[in-house]
């Protein structure tokens, strides 16, 4: 065989994958392995597909994704610390037509927010929202999250979180699919491409639910923090599939409004 | 013409709404009207008053610490509001339950038993209307047919049948209130 | 055509919100202005105009969808009394960081803490400083009577607009729960087209429209503060709004906003009656404040009396507006308890004879 020469391979035809246009050319400022790149592209890659980019509002958080309107190609809005549930409710009653959803991380959905993720949850609001829970306060540095783990170190629980001063870690997923205003809460995971082919089809699916008008769609991502765990990226997907899954294990809580029974 | 006048008594006498009425009516002849009631745990089951001013011209304050008129429904209130009466001015007030009647010398008393004549024409809720009809024999401030026109405005239509009742009663208050000092 | 009616102050606010042509309401009950959000859903007025009406779980959610909402470019208003309004200023800074237009509508109530649900006037600094962190203004409008509360609506929404700035309307129990007439204004209908910078979904026609308050970068973050502020000294220039009565021949001058300068207009008759001769101006605009009218008159008058239900707010900013020219004195009830206009005279006296 003779040389080949680059223009002979990048042709249309050959063209196996491409980055959607829903995502920006900017940089993201994720550390290497985190989980919400990976995150970002998928719902970029709905959006794509639905062929919704025009309709679409994002609410984004405060915390690590704060800066996601860097990243998508669509309307956003910044929301207060905890709020965007709230900010969302606003924006789909006012569209109703439009795609909504808030993308928010375990501190802002769980723990400033609380009030506002339940309340928009119980009254069903029309909208999806997607959860981000590595089990610590990535942004700040690393302190204890409403869902970092027994006796898991971080740095304002620097030797384990002790259930006795610190409480119980939180399972909002779960207390939310108890609600009936929720129509499709499921937990997932971006880890390995089996679990980002799954996770992309919930999220898939929660903005297609909010055609049905039926409720409101929450699409947890179990992630690591490998910056905050102090761990490399391999280790942290490792110490994840081994202490956050079992604690907080993948797959549907509620599916069309009934909750699933999980043996 | 201006007109300054506090209604005073216990919440579910029908205070607020006597004042309602009055104001209602005053905007059926034209006037400037305003309606300061006080509110809160008041308003349920306590002491009420409700500050009712009707002028010709534009109201400067609608807060005010001296009336032309107070009409007076318990004892509380008399004791809370008989010296806030100008000089010259008028009392009206219903005699049920006041153990200490007015003492004023230099404002005209008048007193409508109103309590005991709703139940005479058995019905407590047209208590206030007896008042005000008591009110307006002593001090016409709004014509009747005005005050009608006022209740049309003010009650929601499901209760209009209730007008010619509400009539009956500013008259019969017309009719049983009685003097008991003129200055 | 415009219509007349008896109505409470807070409903006034309610009904002049559905004909101004608002797009959404957000609220949480609190004494003493709950009849604004009882009022609208009474009204239906998802049926009369399409307007959203919601009752929200917090003070603090109804200020983030009054921010949802407004980033989409809608016409959209809250109202609170004092310690909600508290709750709402982390909201009011965001919204006035991501320089979104809205109103919010503070009837307020004696403060600190719980307090007391009888008006008072005690958020003026909480109103016309900021409120919430960082350099930063809400354009507030303080009506005197229902007639201005049902006013001020639709004014309050055109600055909002204009300026793309959160507009309060700062009252009180009294006005909230006095009724008075009011001539109410014509439906507006409600808008159909939005600002160009409301995330209503990117089309392709565009770059993406992004609402946000935070800029990490402090030369830019500099930079926009500065842009903010030539905005609120715009606002200096154009929009302040008072009212003089009777200043023509007056020795001495009695300044009060809302509920407070309704009293001093009996005060100044009682007093004139008395052979006083005192005028009133009422700042309508208390950010941006009649500075300009103020040291003008103190030019003319021996004193001032400011006139508040507080312990002593606005007198600051009448001192600052004369800078020392004329003496400025205060008298305030606080708690809840409304100056009668006998006592104010007293006090207007106490300060002639100083002055003598």
């Amino acid at each position: 065989m003779g040389d080949i020469e680059s223009g002979d391979i990048i042709k249309d035809e050959n063209l196996v994958y491409s980055k959607t246009k829903v995502l920006t050319d900017n940089v993201m400022h994720y550390c290497p392995g985190c989980g919400h790149g990976t995150a970002h592209r998928l719902i970029a890659e709905v959006i794509e597909e639905m062929d919704i980019q025009s309709e679409t509002i994002g609410i984004t958080p405060v915390g690590c994704a704060v800066l996601m309107y860097n990243y998508l190609d669509i309307d956003m809005q910044e929301a207060a610390h905890g709020r965007a549930p709230a900010v969302a409710t606003a924006v789909k009653r006012l569209m109703p037509e439009k795609f909504v959803f808030t993308y928010q991380g375990d501190g802002d959905l769980a723990a400033i927010g609380t009030a506002e993720t339940i309340h928009a949850c119980n009254r069903g609001e029309n909208i999806t929202v997607f959860f981000i829970n590595n089990g610590i306060y990535g942004m700040t540095g690393g302190q204890m999250a409403p869902t970092t783990l027994v006796n898991m170190m971080s740095s304002t629980s620097p030797y384990g979180r002790d259930v006795q001063m610190m409480g119980n870690p939180l399972k909002m997923t779960e207390l939310v699919a108890q609600l009936p205003g929720t129509f499709y809460v499921t937990r997932q995971a971006v880890h390995t491409p089996s679990n980002v082919r799954k996770a992309k089809k919930a999220i898939r699916k929660a903005l297609e639910n909010q055609k049905l008008k039926k409720g409101l769609s929450l699409v947890e991502i179990v992630s690591n923090c490998n910056s905050g765990w102090k761990m490399s990226p391999v280790q942290a997907n490792q110490w994840m599939v081994e202490n956050m899954f079992p604690f907080y294990p993948l797959g549907d809580i509620k599916l069309d409004g009934k909750l699933v029974n999980q043996e | 013409m201006t007109e300054e006048i506090i209604i005073a008594g216990f919440g579910g006498q029908g205070v607020l709404s006597m004042g309602k009425i009055l104001a209602y009516s005053g905007i059926m002849q034209d006037q400037e009207v305003s309606w300061m009631p006080s509110y809160g745990p008041e308003m349920r089951g306590g002491t009420a008053n409700v500050t009712v001013i009707l002028s010709d011209e534009r109201i400067s304050s609608p807060i005010i610490n001296k009336f032309d008129t107070a009409i007076i429904l318990n004892q509380q209130s008399m004791d809370k509001f008989e010296d806030s009466v100008k000089p010259g001015g008028i009392m009206v007030y219903d005699g049920n339950g006041i153990t200490r009647h007015p003492e004023r010398k230099d404002i005209s008393i008048y007193r409508v038993d109103a309590a005991e004549e709703a139940v005479n024409m058995e019905s407590a809720r047209i208590f206030n209307m007896i008042v005000l009809g008591g009110y307006l024999k002593v001090k016409p401030v709004v014509k009747l047919e005005n005050i009608i026109k006022g209740l049309k405005e003010s009650l929601p239509e499901r209760h209009h049948a209730l007008i010619p009742l509400n009539e009956k009663a500013v008259k019969r208050g017309m009719e049983i209130v009685r003097m008991v000092q003129e200055v | 055509m415009k219509e007349l009616k008896l109505m409470k102050g807070n409903e006034a606010v309610a009904e002049a919100a559905i004909r101004a042509g608002a797009d959404a309401y957000f609220g949480y009950p609190i004494t003493p202005q709950s009849e604004v959000l009882e009022y609208l859903m009474m009204e239906k007025p998802h049926e009369r105009t399409g307007m959203v009406v919601l009752q929200a779980e917090s003070e603090v959610a109804a200020i983030n969808m009054v921010y949802g909402g407004a980033a989409c470019g809608r016409k959209v208003i809250t109202s609170s009394s004092s310690p909600g309004i508290s709750l709402k200023q982390e909201g009011l800074t965001y919204i006035a960081g991501a320089e979104l237009p809205c109103l919010v509508v503070n009837v307020v109530r004696g403060g600190p803490g719980l307090g007391t649900i009888q008006p008072a006037q005690s958020d003026y600094f909480q109103a016309v400083k900021g409120g919430g962190h960082g350099d930063y203004h809400l354009l507030v409008l303080a009506p005197q009577s229902v007639q201005e509360m049902s006013d001020f609506v639709g004014l309050g929404f055109d600055l909002a607009f204009r300026y793309r700035n959160p507009v309060m309307i700062l009252t009180d129990g009294a006005i909230g729960q006095m009724m008075e007439k009011v001539w109410l204004d014509e439906q507006k209908p409600r808008m159909t087209e939005f600002p160009s910078w409301a995330t209503t979904g990117k089309s392709a026609d565009r770059e993406r429209n992004i609402i946000t308050s935070l800029e990490l970068d402090s030369a830019k973050q500099e930079k926009f503060n500065l842009k903010l502020q030539a905005k609120y000294r715009k606002m200096e220039e154009e929009e302040v709004r008072y009212e003089k009565i009777g200043c023509e021949d007056a020795d001495y001058l009695l300044v009060a906003y809302g509920t407070s300068a309704r009293i001093c207009q009996k005060s100044v008759q009682i007093a004139r009656s008395k052979g006083i001769k005192v005028g009133l101006l009422r700042p309508i605009t208390l950010f941006p404040f009649p500075k300009k009218p103020l040291f003008e008159l103190a030019g003319r008058v021996r004193g001032m009396l400011a006139v508040e239900m507080s312990a002593g707010q606005m007198v600051e900013d009448v001192r600052l507006a004369v800078n020392g020219k004329v003496i400025v004195e205060h008298y305030g009830r606080m708690g809840g308890i409304i100056p009668s206009p006998d006592e104010i005279v007293d006090a207007l006296e106490k300060l002639i004879k100083k002055g003598e």
